[in-house]
């Protein structure tokens, strides 16, 4: 399967398959006019298989989501069709709003523009808790 | 500003300062009578509460200091849909400290990083309950003389039960505490609680659903409730609400100087007819919070600056 590489843009690479969609969604890719290509259960020589997403646009991209749905990803910039900058992407100390707390008791369900932030708790098992009730987030 | 939201928002050294304190206000409660005169309390209790909302009036009672209140959520700017963050900057505007109760997990955070005077979490949801902390361990000081070398045994609702996290937190910092959880399998306690405090500690707890069995080993037998408000379905409730009760009779079997303790509200956990056996500290333990909610007001206040 080819995809035509891209000019100026973002090449998430090495996600776990099977992540590539949440990933997808919680950067709001969905919401950009601009083209963008997931590829799923691509053959990996060191994952066996992976998702890979590329974004055809020179966008800001949110680093802390990358780490927190995959912190084994690769963020590659492309710049007029070259590689000028590969990172790999910790896991986030703090996450903020970057997702909601599920929690209906928590303060975040009702109070006024309050920002929905994590802490990352047990790095192990890659659990975030809510900083207002301490309610768990897995990232898988 | 320091605020008070969680029970380990003190160090271990700063608990037995407040101890102390505490037990210096019950010698020589003259001592304190003007400590905070002319200066007022905010009782804010956006939920129902009679002994924490009482607690605290009468700590600044006490101190010589004067009290304003809101009667109830329902009647608050907070129905007409005023956010928390707005109702705390208000009444700061008006007292030097306020002590807030709120349904919701975290309002107390929220309320401290917009209030401009110290907040006291009187309750937050489920979540921490820490000045019922402060009074279980200063009742635990009173009647044991110690805070470390105890066997600790929880029994009730060990899941929703935010007082027993917080104890569990409080006395997992002191030496060679060991905890008897007993709980219907329903209300175990949260893994993540035995794992982040007990396993990563490496304190020693043992489970069990059989109360008389584990009974004569406590030092601590600190009875819950189990909390309606805490249900969403009335049928796990009922079900589950009459697990465990302390009878004069399965007291026969326990250490003669034990001492039962409970946050209160009581139900039915523990029978009447154990409150006349001298191990019964609950009521006790309700006036160590007053004492406790004292020394924490002076504290506050002295850090702030106010007094």
């Amino acid at each position: 399967m080819n995809i035509d590489s891209i000019h100026n843009g973002v090449v998430i690479d090495h996600i776990s398959a099977g992540r590539g969609m949440r990933l997808y969604d919680l950067l709001g890719l969905d919401k950009l006019n601009v083209p963008v290509a997931i590829i799923k259960n691509v053959n990996s020589g060191k994952m066996g298989r992976k998702d890979l997403i590329k974004v055809d646009a020179d966008i800001p991209i949110s680093l802390d989501v990358i780490g927190f749905v995959d912190p084994g990803a690769t963020v590659n910039i492309i710049k007029n069709g070259v590689l000028t900058e590969k990172r790999n992407v910790p896991m986030p100390e703090t996450l903020v709003n970057v997702i909601k707390c599920k929690n209906p008791r928590c303060i975040t369900s009702t109070e006024q523009e309050l920002d929905n932030m994590f802490r990352l708790t047990d790095r192990e098992n890659i659990v975030y808790r809510c900083v207002y009730c301490e309610a768990a987030v897995n990232a898988n | 500003m320091r605020s008070i939201i969680d029970i380990l928002d003190f160090s271990v050294e700063e608990l037995d300062e407040l101890i102390a304190l505490a037990e210096d206000i019950i010698r020589k409660p003259d001592d304190y009578a003007e400590s905070c005169r002319r200066k007022k309390l905010a009782t804010l209790f956006f939920e129902p509460s009679t002994r924490t909302r009482m607690s605290f009036e009468a700590a600044m009672y006490e101190l010589g200091g004067n009290v304003i209140s809101m009667a109830s959520g329902a009647s608050s700017s907070a129905a007409k849909g005023e956010s928390v963050a707005d109702t705390v900057k208000t009444v700061s505007q008006y007292v030097d400290i306020i002590a807030m109760r709120h349904p919701k997990e975290g309002a107390a955070l929220v309320a401290s990083r917009t209030a401009e005077v110290p907040v006291i979490n009187a309750g937050d949801g489920g979540h921490c309950h820490p000045t019922q902390t402060l009074a279980d361990l200063l009742t635990i000081q009173r009647e044991k003389g110690r805070l470390d070398s105890l066997t600790v045994g929880l029994c009730g609702d060990l899941k929703f039960g935010r007082t027993v996290h917080s104890l569990i937190n409080a006395m997992a910092r002191y030496n060679n505490i060991r905890f008897v959880l007993i709980s219907p399998e329903e209300l175990k306690l949260p893994s993540y609680v035995k794992r982040d405090v007990l396993k990563n500690k490496n304190i020693p707890y043992v489970q069990t659903t059989d109360f008389d069995e584990v009974i004569p080993e406590l030092d601590i037998l600190y009875m819950t409730r189990v909390q309606k408000e805490r249900f969403f379905n009335e049928e796990d409730y009922l079900r589950l609400k009459d697990s465990y009760i302390l009878t004069p009779d399965r007291l026969k079997n326990a250490k003669k100087d034990l001492s039962v303790m409970h946050p209160l509200p009581r139900v039915n956990e523990i029978s009447i007819s154990v409150d006349n056996d001298p191990r019964a500290c609950y009521f006790k333990q309700v006036k160590n919070g007053k004492y406790m909610r004292m020394a924490l007001i002076l504290k506050l206040l002295k850090e702030a600056g106010t007094i």
